[in-house]
C-alpha cells in the first residue's frame, strides 16, 4: 500500500470538507474492496475520509412498504434485519450471501453502491427495486446511477447517505457464484411491483456492468412464471468472457437463474 | 505516524504506526502477537480473523486507524487462565487442525458463528459460513465436526445454566 | 495397545500452541536489527536483461541496500540445481540450463527475480522496488510444453535445444507393440493433467541472519528439510560451508512438496544478510506464491491399453509430455519419471508396459513434486483409461478391475517395482459396501426425477511410498540417499528427547512419533519430546515427503529404540543382579520377568548418568542413535468411489458422497492418519474439479490469486466416509506403508469418472468446472 493519509468524519458535513481539502481523496466505509485494492497497489488515494462512523448514515427504516437504509448499514445487518424481512426477504437474502460472515460485518450497502463492482450483488437489487440512490446533494433514480464498469453518476465528493425504495409485491436474487471469488459470475434480481410492473437485473454478466433485460422483464410482465423465460434467447454479445466463463456459459446462466428467481419469489 | 490506541485482549495499548499500517501488522508487530496470520492478498483466506467491537473481522483488511478506538480479541486473548476455550478444546478432540496456520482464523470464526446461530448449527451451515476460511490441510472435515461439537457443548452448557 | 501407545487415538501434543497462537512460523520470527526484503520480480516471461539502475531506489525513505544479480554471480553464490541425474535414451544426460538465484541476463518466467530491496519496513521496501528501473529487452513467450518441442519455438536456454530436457523411456517397447497388435481390444485416450498450485497456507518465507564475529549464518525458512536445505546451499550455492551455516525449519504451515525445494529467496536473504549487514528478513506475499511457489504436474499423455478377448490387460503404452517450466527444480526430473512410470502397473498384472517421457522448458513457474508427485499422474492416466476401457468393452468397471488384479505378492511389475503386499480386493470390496455401490441405480433414478444427473466412478491406486532405498535410488541418478536418521536421549530423570530428520508440517509427528517411545517404554507421552527442523540439533536428516516420515523416519527412531532398550536392560539387570534376557519393559518399569523385582524407568536412566554401578566396561549415559535405509518402497493401495449429482442447467457438480478404502499397512494414530486422508482428498477433488494454473498465450498468470484460482472451501467438500484394510508393509519394523499422499492421488479419476457417468461424454478435462460441465453435457445429447 503507498502512504496515505486517514481521517475519521464525525458527519457528512465534515466527511466532504475532508474530501474537499484533500488531493486525490477516497471515502471509506467498510472497506472490504478499497483497502485490499490499496493494498495491491492499485489504488493510491492521498487520503482515506472514514464514513463508518457517521450516525446520520447508519440504520434500517421501514415504514410500511417503504424502506430506507443508511449507506453504511452493513451486510450482516441488511441480512439480519427483521423488519426488512417482513417485507422484502430478497434484499436480506442477497445480502447474506455476499463476501462472506466477516466481509459482511464490515462492508456497507453504500461502499458497494459507490463502487459499482460488474460482479457486485447490490447493484442488481438497487436496479430490481427500482431504488433512489440518496446523496448530500440529490436523489438519483437507480436506472440513472450505474455507469458502466466502476462507474456511477456520483461527482467529486458526492456522498450516498440512503438509499430508498418501496418493497415489491414479489421479488428474489439468484446468483451463480465464481469458483474462485465467489463473486456472481451471474446474478439475476426479478421483481414484481404492487402494480405489476416487472425489473429484471442482472449483475456478473455484463460487459458494462450491471443492466437490465428488457426482454424478459416484458415476457414476466404478460405472465409472471419461469415458463415465460423458456423461449427467450439471452444475447451473449455484450456478456464478460473470461477464463471461468465464456458469453454463451454466461447468457445461459442469466436464463437459468432468471427462472430460479422468479420460481424463488 | 500516527498514534492509535484501542483495547486488545481486554488490555488498553497505544502503538505508532504510519496510517497505511494494516490492523494485522499492528497487532503482528507492534503488539507482537504474532497468533494472528496472513494467507493471502486479497481477503479471502480468513487466517487474520479476529474479533472487533464483538464481530468476527479480517484484520487484514482494516487499517489500525480504523480500528482505533476498537475492542479487540485475538486468538491469544480467547483462552482464559492457560485453559482452552471450548472451541478450541473442540479442535484438539476432533484434529480439527493439522499445520496450525489457519487455525486461530477458524478458531475465531466458529466462535462468532456459534454466538451469531446460538449454538444451533448443522453441516450444512457450518460449511457454508466457512466461506471465508480457507485450509489445505484438513479437508474442512474436523473443523466441521470439531465447531459441531462446540457448538452442542456450549449451547448444552447454556441451556444448563438457564 | 496402551491409550497412549501404537494404534491409539491420541490427541495431538503440538495442538495446544497452535490453538492458542503461540505457533512459532517463520515470520513470527524476529532478531535485533531485523530488516525486511522485497524482490524485484520480471514483469515479462521471457526477456534480456538490458540494465538494473537501482539508483534512485537506494536514495529512497527507509533503504538499507538494493543487491541484483551482477553483485550476487561476484560473490561467486552458485546456480540452483536439480538433484535427479536423468539420461535420455540415447544416453545423453539431461540438459540443465543455468538458473541463477538473481537472474542478471535473462529472465525465463514472469516472477524471476531480479534484485531484493532491503528497508526499514515491507512497505518501504515495496516502494523502493518499484523505483528500481529494469530495462528489458523482450524475447517470444512459449507456454505450453508440446509446442515448445516444435521447430522454430523461442529457446529457453542454449543447453537444451528445441527445449527438451531429456528423451526417456522405460519398459519394453517391443514387447508392448507386438501385445498391442495382437489385442483384441485397444482403448486409446488423450489424458491431460491439470497444472496446480499448492498453496500451504503459510506463504513460504526466509529470515537470514549473519554473524560477522563468527562469520556464520543462520537462516529460519519455510523447509519440509531443513538438513539437504543446507547442504545444498552449502555444497552448491557456496553461501557458507556447512559448519558455518544453521538451518531452522520452525513451525511450518504446510508444505504439500512446495517447501521440499531450496529456493533463490532464502539463498538472496543470507547472502543479502552479510552484503547489508544486518538480519533480512522476506515473507511471500500470496501472488508471490503463485507465481513462484514450484507448480506441480502439467502432463499431457497419450495413452494406448491393450485387451485381449478376456478383458485381460497385456499391454500399456503411454506417450508423455511434461512441462518442467522455465528452470529445473531440485526434483523436477524424478517426478514424471521414477515417481510417475514406475507406477504404470497399477494394481493390475500387465505383462508389457511401454513408457516414454518427454520433458520441457516452458516460460512458466518451474514444476516439480507436489502432494503424490508423479503417481497421481499415473493413477489418474490409468484409472481414467481403465473407466474409458470399461465402457468400450461394455463391462463394469469394478469387473473390469477385478479381473486384472495383482493377486500374488510379491509381484514384480515391468516398470522397475517389486510389489510386497496387498490385497486389492478387499478394498474395492470394502469401498463398494461403503458406497452402496448396488443401490446406485434406484439414487439415479430418483435424481432424475428430480431433473439431476447422477453419476458414480471408482479409481484404483496403487503409489510407492517410504522412499527410499538408498543404493537403489542411487542406481537411477538420485544425487542423495534417502535414509533417515533418529537419535533417542534418555535424560537423568528419565525423560526422554527424540530427535528425528523427518519434519512435521501438519502430519503430528510430536504426538505420533512419541506414542512410539510410550508404547516401547511404557513411559507417560508428557515425558517424550520430539525435537525436529534445527540443523543446529539434529545431525542430518532427509526430510518429509514421499509419505516416508512413518515407514523411514519411524524406522530409524525403532532403531534407536531397540539400541536404548538393550542397554537400558544390561543397566537394569546389573542393578537387580539378574540376567539381561530375563528382564522386561512395562509400564514405565524394568522387570524380572516372573519376580516382583522392578526398577523404575528414571532409576535405571539416573544410575546410566550417576555411572556409580555400571557394568563393567560400560560407558556412562543412555543415548543412541541411528539411520535407517529401507530395503524396498512401501505400496499404499485402495479404492476411491465418489458419487455426484449435476446440474444439467448450470453445469455444477455437487459430490454426494465419497468414499476411501485404504491398505496403509499398520498405523500409529488411525486418527492422524484419517485426518491425512482428508486433506489429500480435499486436494485431489480441488484438481479434478476446481483447480488449474492458467497462463495467457504472453505468460501472464491469470490465476494470481485466490480470486482466479479456485481453492477447495468447505461448502465445495461433502464429508468423507473413510476406512482401511490393512496389509502389513513386510520390509520395515513397524509395518507402515505411509498415508500422506493417498488421498491426492487415488480421487481425481474417481470424480472425473463419477461426473463423465453422470453427463454420458468421456470427453472432460480437469479441472471440471461448470462451464466445461455443462458444455460437455450438452455436447452429449
Amino acid at each position: 500500500m503507498y502512504e496515505t493519509h486517514y481521517h475519521r468524519a464525525s458527519s457528512v458535513q465534515d466527511a466532504v470538507s475532508r474530501m474537499e481539502a484533500a488531493g486525490e481523496g477516497k471515502y471509506v466505509s467498510g472497506g472490504m474492496t478499497l483497502i485490499p485494492t490499496m493494498k495491491q497497489r492499485l489504488a493510491s488515494p492521498s487520503d482515506l475520509i472514514d464514513l463508518r462512523h457517521i450516525a446520520e448514515m447508519q440504520g434500517i427504516t421501514v415504514n410500511g412498504r417503504s424502506v430506507r437504509i443508511g449507506a453504511a448499514t452493513t451486510h450482516y445487518d441488511v441480512a439480519s434485519s427483521a423488519a426488512l424481512k417482513a417485507v422484502c426477504p430478497a434484499i436480506c437474502h442477497l445480502a447474506s450471501h455476499i463476501g462472506d460472515p466477516h466481509v459482511r460485518h464490515m462492508g456497507t450497502i453504500g461502499g458497494s453502491i459507490a463502487n459499482n463492482d460488474p460482479a457486485a450483488d447490490y447493484p442488481a437489487a438497487m436496479l430490481g427495486l427500482a431504488a433512489t440512490i440518496v446523496t448530500n446533494r440529490r436523489e438519483v433514480a437507480a436506472d440513472d446511477f450505474f455507469a458502466g464498469l466502476f462507474e456511477t453518476a456520483l461527482e467529486d465528493s458526492e456522498i450516498i447517505t440512503a438509499v430508498r425504495f418501496d418493497a415489491p409485491a414479489k421479488a428474489a436474487y439468484q446468483k451463480f457464484a465464481n469458483p474462485a471469488s465467489r463473486y456472481a459470475m451471474t446474478g439475476v434480481f426479478v421483481a414484481k411491483g404492487d402494480d405489476g410492473a416487472v425489473r429484471v437485473a442482472v449483475t456478473g454478466a455484463g460487459a458494462n456492468g450491471v443492466f437490465r433485460q428488457a426482454e424478459m422483464e416484458a415476457a414476466l410482465a404478460a405472465n409472471w412464471s419461469p415458463d415465460a423465460l423458456a423461449t427467450i434467447s439471452v444475447d451473449a454479445s455484450d456478456l464478460l468472457s473470461d477464463i471461468h466463463a465464456d458469453a454463451a456459459y454466461r447468457a445461459n446462466l442469466v436464463k437459468v437463474m432468471a427462472k430460479r428467481a422468479v420460481a424463488a419469489a | 505516524m500516527a498514534k492509535v490506541t484501542m483495547t486488545v485482549n481486554g488490555r488498553q495499548v497505544s502503538g505508532h504506526c504510519d496510517d497505511r499500517t494494516l490492523l494485522v501488522q499492528f497487532i503482528r508487530e507492534n503488539l507482537g502477537l504474532t497468533g494472528t496470520h496472513v494467507g493471502c492478498d486479497t481477503t479471502q483466506c480468513g487466517a487474520c480473523v479476529i474479533h472487533m467491537d464483538g464481530k468476527s473481522v479480517k484484520s487484514c483488511s482494516i487499517l489500525a486507524a480504523q480500528a482505533a478506538g476498537s475492542t479487540i480479541t485475538t486468538i491469544e486473548g480467547l483462552a482464559a487462565d492457560g485453559e482452552l476455550h471450548p472451541v478450541q478444546a473442540a479442535f484438539k478432540a476432533n484434529h480439527g487442525l493439522q499445520c496450525g496456520f489457519c487455525t486461530p482464523g477458524m478458531v475465531m470464526t466458529a466462535v462468532d458463528m456459534i454466538r451469531r446461530h446460538q449454538g444451533q448449527l448443522d453441516e450444512a451451515t457450518v460449511r457454508a459460513e466457512l466461506e471465508g476460511n480457507i485450509c489445505r490441510c484438513t479437508g474442512y472435515h474436523n473443523i466441521v465436526k470439531a465447531i459441531l461439537a462446540a457448538a452442542a457443548e456450549m449451547s448444552g452448557a447454556r441451556v444448563a445454566a438457564e | 495397545m496402551g491409550v497412549e501407545g501404537i494404534g491409539a487415538r491420541v490427541a495431538r501434543k503440538e495442538d495446544k500452541r497452535f490453538l492458542t497462537g503461540k505457533g512459532r512460523y517463520t515470520d513470527d520470527m524476529s532478531v535485533p536489527g531485523m530488516k525486511y526484503a522485497v524482490f524485484v520480480r520480471s514483469p515479462h516471461a521471457h526477456a534480456k536483461i538490458v540494465k538494473v539502475d537501482a539508483s534512485a531506489a537506494r536514495g529512497m525513505p527507509g533503504v538499507i541496500g538494493v543487491l541484483d544479480g551482477k553483485q550476487l554471480l561476484a560473490d561467486g553464490i552458485g546456480n540452483l540445481i536439480c538433484g535427479w541425474m536423468i539420461h535420455s535414451k540415447d544416453g545423453s544426460p539431461m540438459k540443465m540450463g543455468a538458473w541463477r538465484p538473481l537472474a542478471h541476463e535473462t529472465v525465463r518466467y514472469v516472477g524471476d527475480a531480479v534484485a531484493i530491496v532491503v528497508a526499514d519496513s515491507v512497505a518501504e521496501a515495496r516502494d523502493a522496488a518499484e523505483a528500481v528501473v529494469v530495462e528489458y529487452r523482450e524475447l517470444p513467450v512459449v507456454i505450453d510444453a508440446t509446442r515448445a518441442l516444435e521447430a522454430g519455438q523461442p529457446q529457453l536456454h542454449p543447453e537444451a535445444p528445441n527445449n527438451l530436457i531429456f528423451d526417456w523411456q522405460i519398459g519394453d517397447e517391443a514387447a508392448t507393440d507386438t501385445a498391442i497388435a495382437a489385442a483384441a481390444h485397444v482403448t486409446e485416450v488423450t489424458i491431460h493433467n491439470n497444472r496446480l498450485s499448492p498453496n500451504p497456507m503459510e506463504p513460504r518465507a526466509a529470515l537470514g541472519i549473519y554473524d560477522a564475529g563468527d562469520d556464520h549464518y543462520t537462516c529460519y525458512t519455510t523447509s519440509q528439510n531443513p538438513h539437504v536445505a543446507r547442504l545444498v546451499m552449502s555444497a552448491f550455492y557456496n553461501v557458507a560451508p556447512e559448519n558455518k551455516l544453521r538451518v531452522i525449519a520452525p513451525d511450518v504451515g504446510g508444505g504439500f512438496g512446495s517447501k521440499i525445494y531450496i529456493y533463490p529467496e532464502e539463498i538472496v536473504c543470507l547472502w543479502a544478510s552479510k552484503r547489508t549487514g544486518v538480519p533480512v528478513k522476506w515473507t511471500s506475499d500470496r501472488t508471490e506464491a503463485f507465481l513462484t511457489d514450484a507448480h506441480g504436474r502439467d502432463h499431457v499423455s497419450k495413452v494406448k491399453m491393450a485387451f485381449d478377448a478376456n478383458n485381460r490387460i497385456i499391454g500399456l503404452k503411454v506417450d508423455t509430455v511434461a512441462n518442467l517450466g522455465a528452470y529445473m527444480s531440485l526434483f523436477s526430473s524424478a517426478v514424471p519419471t521414477y515417481l510417475y512410470a514406475t507406477l504404470l502397473s497399477g494394481q493390475y498384472a500387465i505383462p508389457a508396459i511401454h513408457a516414454n517421457v518427454r520433458t520441457v522448458y516452458t516460460n512458466t513457474a518451474p514444476v516439480d513434486a507436489y502432494r503424490g508427485a508423479g503417481r497421481p499422474e499415473a493413477t489418474y492416466l490409468l484409472e481414467r483409461t481403465m473407466e474409458t476401457a470399461a465402457r468400450e468393452l461394455g463391462v463394469s468397471p469394478a469387473e473390469l478391475r477385478r479381473v486384472n488384479f495383482i493377486r500374488s505378492f510379491p509381484h514384480q511389475t515391468p516398470v522397475i517395482m517389486n510389489y510386497d503386499a496387498g490385497d486389492y480386493e478387499a478394498s474395492l470390496e470394502a469401498a463398494m459396501k461403503a458406497a452402496d455401490w448396488n443401490g446406485f441405480a434406484a439414487r439415479k433414478a430418483e435424481a432424475e426425477r428430480r431433473g439431476m444427473k447422477r453419476g458414480i466412478g471408482m479409481s484404483c491406486y496403487i503409489e510407492a511410498c517410504g522412499i527410499a532405498p538408498s543404493a537403489a535410488v542411487g542406481s537411477l541418478g538420485a544425487g542423495v540417499g534417502l535414509w533417515e536418521s533418529a537419535e533417542v536421549r534418555v535424560n537423568a530423570v528419565g525423560t526422554i528427547e527424540v530427535l528425528t530428520g523427518s519434519h512435521s508440517h501438519g502430519q503430528g509427528h510430536e504426538t505420533t512419533f512419541a506414542q512410539l517411545v510410550a508404547d516401547r517404554f511404557g513411559v507417560p507421552l508428557d515425558s517424550v519430546n520430539i525435537v525436529h527442523g534445527d540443523t543446529d540439533k539434529v545431525q542430518m536428516g532427509m526430510g518429509t515427503y514421499g509419505s516416508r516420515s512413518g515407514a523411514v523416519g519411524m524406522s530409524a527412531v525403532v532403531k534407536a529404540l531397540d539400541k536404548v532398550e538393550a542397554k537400558a536392560k544390561k543397566i537394569a539387570a546389573h542393578l537387580m543382579e539378574a540376567d539381561e534376557s530375563d528382564i522386561v519393559i512395562e509400564n514405565g518399569e524394568l522387570k524380572v520377568a516372573g519376580t516382583d523385582k522392578a526398577v523404575p524407568w528414571f532409576q535405571m536412566a539416573l544410575a546410566a548418568y550417576t555411572a556409580h554401578n555400571l557394568p563393567a566396561g560400560m560407558e556412562p549415559g543412555l543415548k543412541e542413535g541411528a539411520f535407517y535405509d529401507p530395503a524396498n518402497f512401501t505400496f499404499p493401495a485402495g479404492c476411491y468411489i465418489c458419487e455426484v449429482e449435476v446440474d444439467p442447467d448450470t453445469g455444477r457438480t455437487k459430490i454426494v458422497q465419497f468414499v476411501a478404502a485404504d491398505d496403509f499397512g499398520n498405523i500409529i494414530n488411525p486418527m492422524i492418519v484419517e485426518g491425512q486422508v482428508h486433506g489429500g482428498l480435499a486436494q485431489g477433488i480441488g484438481q479434478a474439479l476446481l483447480e488449474g494454473v492458467h497462463y495467457d498465450a504472453s505468460g501472464q498468470l491469470l490465476t494470481a490469486s485466490y480470486m482466479d484460482y479456485a481453492m477447495p472451501r468447505a461448502d465445495d467438500l461433502p464429508s468423507f466416509q473413510v476406512s482401511t484394510s490393512n496389509t502389513p508393509c513386510p520390509n520395515n519394523p513397524l509395518g507402515i506403508k505411509g498415508c500422506g499422499e493417498a488421498g491426492a492421488i487415488g480421487s481425481p479419476p474417481a470424480l472425473i469418472n463419477a461426473i463423465t457417468d453422470a453427463i454420458g461424454n468421456n470427453a472432460l478435462t480437469m479441472p471440471a468446472t461448470p462451464q466445461k460441465v455443462w458444455a460437455a453435457a450438452h455436447a452429449a445429447k
